[in-house]
């Protein structure tokens, strides 16, 4: 629909003011007040602008989830600033932080069944009154929402009745009908088939270029990241260690020590990076 | 039969076709979203069945009294003239049954609000003041009050909600496995803890047999034979504070119910909401202990049936289940009025016997 108003706001986009800064952040999780940290992470750095999609890398515990959650403004930082839009996110009263960031996280195991439809209507709840009566205008933002995922069809059907590319589908319509600026998505390939984790990506991307969205993805897959993402930021043991474009981030001696694995890095012609495991290491 | 139409009949509602799916008729089906207007059909509809529950039990009992001349003495008194009814239809209708009723009434419609609270914020769906032991807990305060301060008027109650207070939480504590509320530890805990208690009242009851304390089966079983020492009017002004609480409640519960992170995201104060409706589920379950004792089953009994007619938004059901747990309560109190008649049993028997066995087989129906 959008898709001619997104690509020629694409260029003005970019030259504008990033919409999230990420300055000197960092955060310490430590078992009592009193004891010493047993995970830091950060200092963490980087920006993200309008139409951008940022992948988030790194190892298990790298502090994927945790940078993810000062993004969500669900902690402060201990040091440093995370500013959406001028604003710092931990600062914002919940509602409004609603307004503007959604998290998709691995969705918990429903109690009693729900319609998918009642299911993505939950995103209107940041921007509903009193017992949250739901408004027509809401009705048409999820319906929307549902649309820009291609999961029109699933609108009456029962959650626990998806599959598993559906499911992710519906939750991540539930995110957009917040309407947020900022999309933060966290391992949302981790359950899905390499049919299902391409085709997000690259709705992902759809989204991300023609809708107003700056959408944030902690992954796994190094080549999906580097195919779809515009930047890339490499976590390893709580410290940044690259924030930068696929090309600029992907150099085979820092992801080898990274991920603990030999690899193969080559450039395509695209431009973009790709990553394979070195063979001949095998016995 | 041809084939097509068998699988039909056999796996239900045929699967949609592809072409269905892929969204050619996509935006012709609406969002059908609770109106204030549904809720309100909901609710009158429901207390129609209330009215029609009350006739009956007025209707039952040693003293004749015809149908037809319950709701006309029923609709002299609501509209004042007294005068027009005969005495005795007075005493049988306002002095006798419906006092009963009544109070049946407050005690169905807080212990059902009450289970429908404890499920969302436990996010289990046998969750239930008497299967977790606040029922007992309540009852052990009322005991203790009655010991206490026996003459005192309304502390009764407060030691129920005390007592129920204290038992939730030290379920709740017990409930917890590796800091995560564990469904089967919960109702585990929850029931060891019930039958602690129901010791423990056991002991009491025995240990101090001379004093009027009520009888050992009003506090382990329920009944709604003795009237209450407090006005009427007092409990059901709590009742009201209970439920409305709950019902202000329901949005955000509703979001709990998916997932309390997720809630967390989309803006709800959860610790907020889950203290102020552990609360309320409290006081409601201590208002109903107090004047009935520990009846079970219907905290969860009445919640799942009303999800199986109205669907799960909490913002139905609240108000669906504190209607309902009313209308079971009061049929359930005339079958036990009436069935080995002139005995009475109690109706947490009732409701236990009834309830039970229709729960499981609720819970297998759900599973899909």
């Amino acid at each position: 629909m959008s898709a001619v108003a997104g690509s020629s706001g694409l260029a003005s986009a970019a030259a504008t003011e990033p919409r999230l800064k990420v300055e000197q952040a960092s955060f310490a999780y430590a078992a009592t007040d009193k004891s010493a940290p047993t995970f830091t992470l950060g200092p963490v750095s980087f920006e993200a602008r309008q139409h951008e999609l940022i992948a988030i890398l790194g190892p298990n515990a790298s502090g994927k989830s945790t940078l993810l959650g000062l993004l969500a403004g669900m902690h402060a930082p201990l040091a440093g600033r995370i500013a959406l839009d001028g604003t710092e996110v931990s600062k914002l009263d919940a509602r409004a932080r609603a307004q503007r960031i959604a998290l998709v996280q691995q969705e918990s195991e429903l109690l009693f069944p729900l319609r998918v439809w009642e299911y993505v209507l939950q995103g209107r709840y940041p921007y509903g009154r009193r017992l949250r009566f739901e408004s027509e205008e809401d009705c048409l933002m999820a319906g929307n929402a549902l649309a820009q995922v291609g999961a029109d069809a699933l609108r009456d059907r029962w959650m626990d009745q998806l599959s598993g590319g559906e499911k992710q589908r519906v939750i991540l319509a539930r995110a957009l009908a917040q309407q947020p600026l900022l999309l933060l998505l966290d391992e949302p390939t981790q359950h899905l088939d390499i049919g299902g984790k391409v085709e997000l990506l690259r709705r992902l991307r759809k989204l991300t270029t023609e809708r107003r969205y700056t959408v944030l993805v902690v992954t796994h897959e190094l080549d999906l990241a580097a195919e779809f993402s515009d930047r890339i930021v490499l976590l390893h043991k709580g410290k940044c260690l690259r924030a930068g474009t696929p090309a600029e981030v992907y150099d085979r001696a820092v992801l080898e020590e990274v991920f603990e694995t030999p690899l193969e890095v080559e450039m395509r012609a695209s431009g973009r990076p790709h990553v394979t495991l070195r063979g001949n290491d095998y016995g | 039969m041809p084939l097509e139409a068998k699988l039909e009949t056999e796996l239900g509602a045929p699967k949609l076709s592809v072409a269905q799916q892929s969204g050619s008729f996509a935006g012709t089906r609406a969002f059908r979203p609770l109106t204030p207007r549904r809720l309100l059909l909901i609710c009158l509809m429901l207390l129609a069945v209330l009215f029609v529950a009350v006739v009956i039990a007025l209707r039952m009992g040693t003293y004749p009294i015809s149908i037809r001349e319950i709701v006309l003495t029923l609709f002299d008194g609501a509209i004042g003239r007294r005068a027009e009814i005969p005495s005795d239809y007075w005493l049988v209708v306002f002095g006798l049954r419906l006092p009963r009723i009544a109070l049946g009434i407050l005690v169905g419609a807080a212990l059902s609000t009450a289970g429908a609270g404890y499920q969302a914020l436990l996010r289990n769906p046998l969750a239930d003041p008497y299967v977790l032991g606040v029922s007992s807990g309540a009852a052990v305060g009322a005991i203790i009050s009655l010991i206490v301060v026996p003459r005192l008027p309304g502390a009764i109650q407060i030691a129920a909600f005390m007592g129920a207070v204290a038992t939730i939480s030290v379920v709740y504590f017990l409930g917890r496995r590796g800091g995560q509320l564990d469904s089967a530890t919960l109702l585990l805990a929850g029931i060891v803890t019930a039958s602690f208690l129901s010791a423990v009242i056991m002991f009491l009851m025995t240990t101090l047999s001379g004093r009027d304390l009520r009888g050992m089966s009003f506090w382990l079983m329920g009944d709604l034979a003795t009237p209450p020492s407090v006005n009427m009017g007092w409990l059901y002004f709590l009742l009201a504070i209970g439920v409305g609480t709950i019902f202000g409640a329901a949005a955000d519960l509703n979001l709990i119910l998916t997932g309390e992170q997720e809630a967390r995201h989309l803006g709800v104060n959860v610790k907020r909401v889950k203290l102020v409706v552990y609360v309320a589920a409290s006081v409601l379950t201590g208002l109903a202990v107090s004047v009935s004792g520990a009846i079970g089953f219907l905290g969860l009994l009445v919640p799942h049936v009303m999800r199986m007619m109205f669907g799960t938004d909490y913002r139905v059901l609240i108000p669906a289940s504190a209607i309902g747990g009313a209308i079971l309560i009061v049929l359930a109190d005339t079958l036990a009025r009436t069935v080995v008649a002139p005995t009475e049993l109690p109706v947490g028997a009732m409701t236990a016997i009834a309830g039970a066995p229709l729960f499981i087989y609720l819970m297998r129906r759900r599973v899909r």
